[in-house]
């Protein structure tokens, strides 16, 4: 096979820092290159050099396409050859139809006018290449976030692509469109077209790829070639970590205590669609250092229900029973639930769980201003002196406690929300996909926090999407489907095809 | 009257290094020195006339009103909203007043609670659609702006109403009384003057003992020394001045101690904090457990509150309500509070910057008034500093970013 692309030397710097350190790559005509590595390793710069983003003269080194050194100036360079970039964040107006978003800036016109039948059923055979059968007038804002996807890949379609490069496509879909998504590449590429995939998940990279590039630190580290040897997921964590990760989840032995939390018959609405029941009949329990983990496919209405248990931050006409410490207890507002001791830490850190332009000391303090003030006068000093000791504790990667925290990584996020939650002393504490978007060296940290936590007998609820991670640091699951707890396991008999097949087995239809 | 605000921003155990302190702290220190630039302008300008005691002491009665505002409206930028009805409460709360007092004999401390409170059940008002109903504050106060508007004509008959009794004018008009009343100099003011700026040192110096107790890192000597002593020396020289005259006016001191209780307010008390964790991210607010809706609901009763304060200080100054008062005085009130630096999308800002930001639009335009220029050219001046100022901000943040 021939290389398609092939990037020589590429040194990328910001001001201070190094992004990208010398870097050369090479990409196969026709294949699907994985490129891996931890948040922050370079993955995402890279793909921005060969795209145009960072025009040529803002880095060093050459970009080969097709065998001819290219230097683009913008990212229409780049789409003139073939060359199409899909985004993390989606790049779509959610008022236009799936049709004009795909038509954006390359409208097709007669005589400058919108040829909208023309449009129209050209949308409607890119869409079918996709597997989509939604009408193309659809707005996009109403469909989900993995039919999204597959528009913004009709969209790069209709461009007539060479390469495709996806940055973490499959970060917000569950796992059937996940695998949707990976079948379409694999159909792209018996086409002929070349993908590079920006994936954190192993067992996605092992689906698909044919290469696979680890990146760690700005630098390609190793290159493994698929159809040599087959690909072990210890042998890329290593790479991407530098270390040899063998367990990538910290050994623990579970103390588990009494019953702490219990939640009995808990019913709710859609907030708006009042007749739409979107949590039935959930009962469940969690122990004092036990660690529950909630499986289910997105939509399965996991987050709703803690939201719904927390405050009543999601839903309406809930009913039913919330006990801690055998007592009934009124957790009807926000402040209630964390009088009680229950914390939640939410799925989307940046929109829910932290003031992004705030401190880190002022996001820890912000759940229990009681804690650093005499109830009204804050106290400076004392809540530097708490957030320093979180800082410490829990090693936030930061030089002090008066960086914004839009400025830290993802983990490092992560660890502050925690923090926060930590200093109001919950008993119960839920976890809402506590490692999403982070790298694996700081979820094995969190991990960590996590275990200790439940060896100070804190009750713990984890949700999580990916089930190798429930399965790692679980005591126990719950299975959620349609709003419904179907299932339960313990540790020893919990594996990802029995939760699987409890969930295809619910399906009410 | 200058900052706790600067307390404990970049600490490393450690005194900063002057350059970087100073790029780190560049628009707090931008808009001290771009006052004092465009006082300075003026002061040449003007042939000095800007700094005569009179003019000086007109200058404080004539912003008094708008920085009045300016301390509401900042904590109700901050919390990620707008009040664009501040102006027609003004208007309407002198109106109000008026007609109590002139119309129907009522006493005026009775008239001033009342209107007092009048103007805090209409922020209330206004803020409950706003934080409870999730209404846009534009739309909510805009509606509030033409209903108050439409109401004082209503209350005047299209007609000015005045004179008001000599007690209430004092609000205004009024001078600190001389327990001295030997000489042309009035000493209590200056004793005052003294008196706070030495208070004020008192407070910074205490501020940076503790954060060097704790070990966050200091703003440098040299600023320190320096900032303190031109809010000495800015303290010192205007009560100067201002005691060769007829003294400090009783609406500075009433905007003195507003403007201590606020700064306090939003910068050492958890009511101030969760008001910035609102306009910073109200989700993520909500979620860790602050009464945003409260919170919420009660920016804007305070702004109404503080709007009838200001439409009683500005009715009392011309002694007579007018259909006219209050006209487009929340577009300078806005103005003050984004030249102070606040952001629009909410969660930053200070309330000292809101004020200097009021006195820098004040200073322009007393200054442009004495030289003779044009109302036109006023406006289009204003319109311009205003968006340096923004542009200013944006470009710092890009950079910084």
């Amino acid at each position: 096979m021939d290389t398609i692309l092939e990037m020589r030397h590429i040194t990328k710097t910001f001001p201070g820092v190094k992004a990208l350190d010398d870097v050369s790559i090479q990409v196969r005509d026709g294949e699907i290159h994985a490129l891996v590595g931890e948040n922050g390793a370079g993955k995402s710069t890279l793909m921005k050099v060969v795209s145009g983003v960072y025009p040529h003269g803002t880095y060093d080194g050459d970009i080969l396409f097709q065998g001819e050194k290219r230097e683009f100036k913008n990212i229409s360079d780049s789409e003139s050859l073939g060359i199409i970039i899909i985004h993390q964040e989606l790049a779509l107006v959610p008022l236009l139809s799936i049709a004009e978003n795909i038509y954006l800036g390359n409208e097709q016109t007669a005589n400058g006018i919108i040829d909208w039948p023309r449009t129209f059923s050209q949308t409607e055979g890119l869409l079918a290449k996709v597997g989509l059968t939604e009408p193309p007038g659809t707005l996009v804002g109403n469909i989900g976030v993995g039919k999204q996807q597959l528009v913004e890949i009709a969209k790069a379609l209709s461009k007539d692509v060479k390469l495709l490069i996806l940055d973490e496509p499959t970060a917000s879909l569950n796992e059937k469109e996940s695998d949707a998504l990976l079948d379409l590449l694999l159909e792209f590429k018996r086409n002929g077209i070349t993908s590079i995939l920006i994936s954190h998940k192993l067992n996605e990279i092992r689906k698909v790829a044919d290469t696979v590039t680890v990146i760690r630190d700005g630098a390609a580290v190793s290159r493994l070639d698929c159809s040599q040897e087959p690909i072990s997921e210890n042998r890329i964590v290593a790479d991407m970590v530098g270390r040899d990760l063998s367990d990538r989840f910290p050994p623990r032995t579970p103390d588990i205590g009494e019953v702490i939390f219990t939640i009995r018959n808990w019913n709710v609405y859609h907030p708006q669609h009042a007749d739409r029941q979107m949590i039935r009949n959930v009962s469940l329990e969690v122990r004092a250092g036990e660690i529950v983990g909630i499986a289910g496919l997105m939509g399965s209405g996991r987050t709703e229900l803690a939201m719904s248990i927390f405050g009543r931050t999601y839903g309406q006409k809930i009913s039913g029973q919330a006990c801690l410490h055998g007592k009934e207890v009124d957790l009807g507002t926000v402040q209630k639930a964390v009088n009680c001791g229950l914390a939640y830490a939410t799925e989307d850190r940046k929109t829910y769980g932290l003031v992004l332009d705030d401190t880190i000391s002022r996001n820890i303090s912000m759940a229990n201003l009681g804690g650093v003030s005499n109830g009204f006068i804050m106290d400076d000093n004392h809540e530097q002196a708490v957030a320093e000791d979180y800082r410490r504790k829990i090693n936030i990667k930061s030089p002090d406690v008066n960086q914004k925290t839009v400025n830290l990584s993802g983990g490092n996020q992560q660890k502050v929300v925690l923090s926060k939650w930590l200093f109001t002393d919950p008993d119960v504490l839920i976890l809402d996909e506590p490692t999403r978007g982070i790298d694996v060296g700081a979820k094995y940290e969190i991990y960590n926090i996590i275990n200790e936590l439940a060896a100070q007998q804190k009750a713990i609820i984890v949700i999580s999407s990916e089930m190798p991670e429930l399965l790692g640091i679980s005591d126990r699951i719950y299975v959620m489907n349609e709003g419904e707890l179907v299932g339960e396991m313990p540790k020893a008999d919990a594996s990802q095809e029995a939760i699987m097949t409890m969930i295809i087995q619910s399906g009410r239809h | 009257m200058s900052t706790q605000a600067t307390s404990v921003d970049k600490p490393q155990h450690s005194t900063a290094s002057m350059g970087g302190f100073f790029k780190t702290h560049l628009r707090e220190y931008g808009i001290l020195i771009a006052l004092v630039v465009i006082m300075g302008l003026f002061q040449f300008l003007t042939d000095g006339i800007l700094m005569k005691p009179i003019n000086l002491t007109n200058l404080f009665l004539q912003n008094s009103y708008i920085i009045i505002m300016a301390l509401g409206m900042l904590m109700v930028i901050v919390c990620g909203h707008i009040d664009l009805s501040v102006g027609s409460v003004l208007g309407f709360i002198g109106a109000l007043a008026a007609v109590m007092m002139v119309n129907y004999d009522i006493s005026y401390p009775v008239t001033f609670i009342v209107c007092l409170m009048v103007g805090t059940l209409i922020g209330a008002a206004q803020g409950y659609w706003v934080a409870y109903y999730r209404i846009p504050a534009f739309i909510v106060t805009l509606a509030g702006m033409l209903v108050f508007k439409g109401l004082t004509l209503w209350l005047l008959n299209g007609q000015s109403v005045g004179p008001f009794p000599d007690q209430f004018q004092k609000l205004s008009t009024g001078f600190l009384p001389d327990l001295f009343p030997s000489s042309d100099f009035h000493v209590t003011s200056m004793l005052l003057g003294t008196a706070t700026a030495t208070l004020l040192v008192y407070f910074n110096l205490r501020t940076r003992q503790k954060q060097a107790s704790y070990g966050s890192t200091l703003e440098p000597v040299l600023f320190f020394v320096a900032r303190n002593a031109l809010i000495i020396l800015a303290i010192l020289y205007i009560t100067y001045l201002l005691s060769t005259y007829k003294g400090a006016p009783n609406v500075l001191i009433l905007m003195a101690l507003l403007i201590s209780v606020y700064t306090f307010v939003t910068q050492r008390t958890t009511f101030g904090r969760r008001i910035y964790a609102i306009g910073g991210n109200e989700k993520a607010a909500m979620l860790s457990g602050i009464n945003t809706q409260r919170l919420t609901f009660l920016t804007f009763a305070n702004m109404g509150m503080l709007a009838a304060l200001a439409g009683m200080v500005f009715a009392a100054r011309l002694n007579m309500a007018t259909p006219k008062a209050g006209l487009a005085f929340e577009l300078d009130v806005i103005a003050a509070v984004f030249i102070g630096g606040a952001s629009m999308r909410g969660g930053s800002g200070k309330i000292i910057g809101a004020v200097i930001g009021a006195l820098i639009m004040g200073v322009m335009n007393n200054g442009m008034s004495i030289m003779g220029v044009g109302i036109d050219w006023q406006q289009v001046i204003k319109g311009l500093v205003l968006l340096a100022a923004v542009i200013f901000d944006v470009y710092n943040k890009n950079k910084a970013g």
